[in-house]
């Protein structure tokens, strides 16, 4: 799929909360100190006083404050009045039934003439949002237009996946490819309904279905989405200077990105989930927000997301000469990693996701 | 819980928009119908910068109704850089060292537990400034096994009057 | 205007009273005051109180006072200023009396704080903060004083061990006064071991919770009336403001309503500083005293401290405060603090303090203060 006019973006920002929960005291709360090692040493929680809304009022912030350095100075001053539409994309709303993105709108002054709706898509919201802002702008409708993906992961207390649930995500702004900082080249999504991983609504806890997540699910999408992608734009693997997948765990991202041809090179500098667990409709857009903390200009950038329920969005980006100035606007995802509050007690942390939970 | 107020003050409360005043030039937040300094009506939205340095600090171990779910936390006073004085809880300063002449800069976040009927109320906090001194990004440590260095106590801001 | 005098007082003990109703407390003090002035009818009543409508669910307290009291039909009304309602009410019968409205007039404080639990009281008494900026984002109001104090010692090098001697010098002077609400001694190692609160204020830093009514009668100066108690002239009262958000303070150090209160109305009664025997200032945390006596010109900026350690303002000293325990030691039900205050320099010019007693005072100020400095009530008294 390609947009009329040539898209893309303009700024990016990222927020990942300080408390990082030792998964180490997760498992010996459930008596699992013999097993395997966890699959992440740590992962990410909000703080009492964090939501979705909330990262996601700090990632837009960032990613503003990116735009206003990469555009040319009379455009800086009017970014927010030419914002079009602020999407949310996640699965942890604050509120079942009140939008995160007038939130979100609200509070970096986009408000009123613009669009706001949350996306929800599982694991993938975030990138439905990229594609919907991506359209918005490439069909002439909006000067620029921000997709958000951001989430508050619960894990069920007990369930393999409370080792990896976690909270953060990134923001993007969408506008000319002329003022881009990366223009987006063209993008696919993959979709089919797969029910490896769900939750209703008067439910707290996601049910996902083990290895059902995995090949038919997961790979399946990723790799179809991956490859329409790369056979339209007639490229491979070594086009690229990076990957970014969607990243549940360690292994799923490396795995996918080894069957498309990519090495650890192109992949380790997106790995955010080593670090911080699976920031589920944040993850592959923390993890392309990692990728431009560091990507040069003319850098081809390969991008896939997963969601369950299920399908992937796939896009191809190339770095421009924009970049490396708007860059230190923001604090960088390594910044927001490096800033931690350890959490080694279980019973602070079920104190913390139960704030998420009920507040 | 009061819907309309908190509506009213969510310009005030999401993005730290006071007033300034075109007679004199005076900003202020919180937001005044007329000018503090000079009596001017004659004013317009100023959106502050939300930086500032740390006036004063304390934590508070009581919290009134409505902040229980917060307890405990950090209150202050920042001095933004425009000139006014604003009073709000301070964010991220779990085992953080707090010193009086502290860069902050302000984040959106809960400030309260949420109401009875379930709405939860947004506005200012400040926390100590990320990047300081604007050092450059840099790349994710490639080995997953990597510790960094906590932040934990013992590491304080230099201490500059606000 | 025409002279006033105080021709009676009343006060109940300061307790948690949890036998005792807030209409009980009001009555009780209100009878003791008439009963001292010899007085029946009154013609007008001025209540001081500032929560009873979230504390006890009852507004119109001046129905309620003059219907418990049986002086209906007799005008009356509420007067709120935060924690200074009780100086704003004895104001307000001092000015119905000076300006010829009233013969004699009533001001009776009372507040009843213990049935609620103590968030609901802290949250009653944010009322007084800026319930947009301050209170909603759960600045106590021991946590903006808390601010204050950690300022304060931050500009002035100080530390928190030098409060110290303001709170022991509460509760010592409180042990002489049967009414008060702490009646054990306090050292300096107690307040340096006490719990903090919102720091650097611990529990012994701050005034606590407990109910209380007193009264005053207010007449037009009658030298030919027989009385059983010696008048006591009201020689002075002002009232000032300042920006209700102590963020909003020009310098929130510097407590300009206290000092314009207490200067006018020792201007008033053309008195300089010096010239007073003692002062019951409002001393509902030990850094409000500090800056109350640096406000009020008894000391420099940042020396306050200096004068509780040489001990100046011990009942010996060249300015006695807080003589029957103040706000710390006596207690702090709020809008009957203000009552309490002028109440007490009564008894002291009135030589009936007991061993309390104040040698040879003549003159004294009662000053009450509500929310963080922003209104500021003063009285002089001489006998």
């Amino acid at each position: 799929m390609k947009t009329t006019l040539p898209v893309g973006i303009i700024g990016y920002g990222a927020c990942v909360p300080r408390p990082r929960v030792r998964t180490a005291a997760i498992a010996a709360a459930w008596g699992r100190t013999g097993a395997a090692r966890p699959p992440v040493a740590e992962k990410s929680v909000p703080w009492l006083d964090e939501d979705t809304a909330t990262m996601s009022i700090e990632a837009a912030r960032n990613a503003l404050a990116r735009a206003a350095r990469a555009v040319d100075p009379p455009k800086a001053a009017t970014l927010v009045e030419d914002l079009r539409a602020v999407w949310v994309g996640t699965e942890s709303k604050p509120y079942a039934v009140k939008p995160t993105s007038t939130i979100v709108a609200e509070a970096i002054g986009a408000v009123p003439w613009v669009s706001a709706a949350d996306f929800e898509f599982a694991c993938k919201a975030g990138s439905e949002a990229m594609q919907a802002a991506c359209a918005y702008v490439g069909s002439g409708m909006a000067p620029l237009a921000m997709a958000i993906g951001v989430d508050a992961a619960q894990g069920k207390p007990g369930d393999h996946l409370e080792m990896t649930a976690a909270a953060g995500g990134a923001a993007f702004l969408f506008g000319a490819a002329g003022e881009a900082i990366a223009v987006v080249e063209a993008s696919f999504s993959h979709v089919g309904d797969t029910p490896d991983f769900f939750r209703r609504q008067h439910l707290h806890y996601p049910e996902h279905g083990h290895r059902f997540t995995g090949e038919p699910s997961y790979f399946t999408h990723s790799l179809a989405a991956s490859r329409r992608l790369l056979e339209s734009l007639g490229r491979s693997a070594a086009d690229y200077a990076y990957a970014v997948f969607h990243q549940p765990n360690p292994r799923f991202p490396r795995k996918v990105a080894k069957e498309l041809g990519f090495g650890d090179r192109q992949v380790a500098p997106a790995s955010v989930v080593d670090r911080i667990g699976n920031t589920y409709s944040g993850s592959s857009l923390l993890g392309l927000a990692a990728v431009l903390d560091v990507a040069r200009p003319g850098d081809r950038i390969f991008f896939c997301s997963y969601g369950s329920g299920a399908g992937s969005d796939a896009m191809s980006l190339v770095a421009t000469p924009r970049l490396p100035r708007a860059r230190d606007a923001a604090p960088s995802v390594a910044d927001y990693i490096a800033r931690r509050l350890p959490i080694d007690d279980y019973g602070q942390y079920l104190r913390l996701a139960d704030g998420v939970r009920r507040l | 819980m009061e819907l309309p107020r908190f509506h009213r003050l969510r310009r005030a409360y999401y993005r730290l928009e006071g007033t300034a005043c075109r007679a004199c030039g005076a900003i202020a937040f919180p937001p005044r119908p007329a000018c503090a300094a000079c009596r001017s009506a004659d004013i317009s939205p100023h959106l502050l910068s939300g930086r500032g340095r740390l006036y004063s600090f304390t934590r508070v171990a009581q919290p009134p109704r409505g902040f229980a779910s917060m307890a405990p936390y950090a209150v202050g006073m920042v001095r933004l850089e425009e000139g006014p004085l604003v009073t709000a809880q301070l964010a991220d300063s779990e085992g953080e060292d707090l010193a009086i002449g502290m860069p902050m800069e302000m984040v959106t976040r809960k400030i309260r537990d949420a109401c009875e009927n379930g709405l939860i109320v947004y506005g200012y906090k400040f926390r100590p400034v990320i990047r300081p001194d604007g050092s450059p990004s840099g790349a994710l440590d490639p080995r997953p096994d990597t510790r960094v260095s906590d932040t934990r106590p013992g590491t304080s801001a230099p201490g500059t009057e606000p | 205007m025409r002279k006033v005098d105080v021709i009676g007082i009343g006060q109940t003990d300061v307790r948690e009273h949890w036998a005792r109703s807030l209409r009980d407390l009001a009555v009780e003090a209100v009878e003791a005051a008439r009963r001292d002035a010899g007085v029946e009818r009154v013609d007008a009543i001025f209540i001081g109180n500032m929560a009873a409508s979230s504390l006890c669910g009852q507004a119109n307290l001046a129905s309620l006072v003059a219907d418990a009291c049986g002086l209906l039909p007799v005008e009356a009304v509420t007067v709120e200023a935060a924690c200074a309602s009780g100086g704003a009410a004895v104001r307000a019968a001092y000015l119905a009396v000076a300006g010829g409205a009233a013969d004699r007039a009533l001001a009776v404080g009372v507040e009843k704080m213990t049935d609620l639990l103590t968030d609901g009281v802290t949250s009653a008494l944010a009322t007084a903060a800026d319930a947009d900026y301050e209170a909603a984002h759960g600045a106590s109001f021991v946590a903006l004083n808390a601010l204050l104090m950690r300022r304060y010692m931050h500009e002035h090098h100080v530390r928190r061990e030098d409060f110290a001697p303001l709170a022991v010098l509460s509760h010592q002077n409180a042990l002489d006064n049967p009414r008060a609400l702490y009646r054990q001694p306090m050292t300096a190692d107690d307040y340096a071991r006490s719990p903090l609160v919102a720091d650097p204020i611990g529990v012994l830093d701050s005034a606590g919770i407990a109910d209380g009514a007193a009264a005053v009668v207010l007449s037009a100066t009658a030298p030919e009336r027989r009385s059983k108690r010696p008048p006591v002239r009201i020689s002075g009262s002002a009232s000032a403001t300042d920006t209700l958000a102590l963020a909003d303070r020009r310098d929130p150090l510097h407590w300009t309503a206290v000092g314009h209160a207490a200067g006018a109305a020792c201007r008033m009664a053309g008195l300089r500083p010096k010239d007073l025997d003692l002062f019951e200032l409002h001393d509902a945390f030990t850094i409000v005293t500090a800056l109350t006596l640096e406000a009020c010109g008894f000391a420099d900026r940042g020396t306050a401290l200096k004068l509780a350690a040489e001990g100046r303002l011990a009942r010996d000293g060249d300015l006695p405060i807080c003589t029957l325990g103040g706000l710390k030691g006596r207690g702090h039900p709020v809008g009957a603090s203000g009552v309490y205050q002028v109440v007490e320099v009564v008894q002291q010019l009135r030589r009936e303090a007991g061993k309390a007693q104040v040698k040879d005072a003549r003159v004294g100020l009662a000053q009450s203060v509500g929310g963080s400095g922003s209104v500021a009530v003063a009285h002089v008294l001489q006998i």
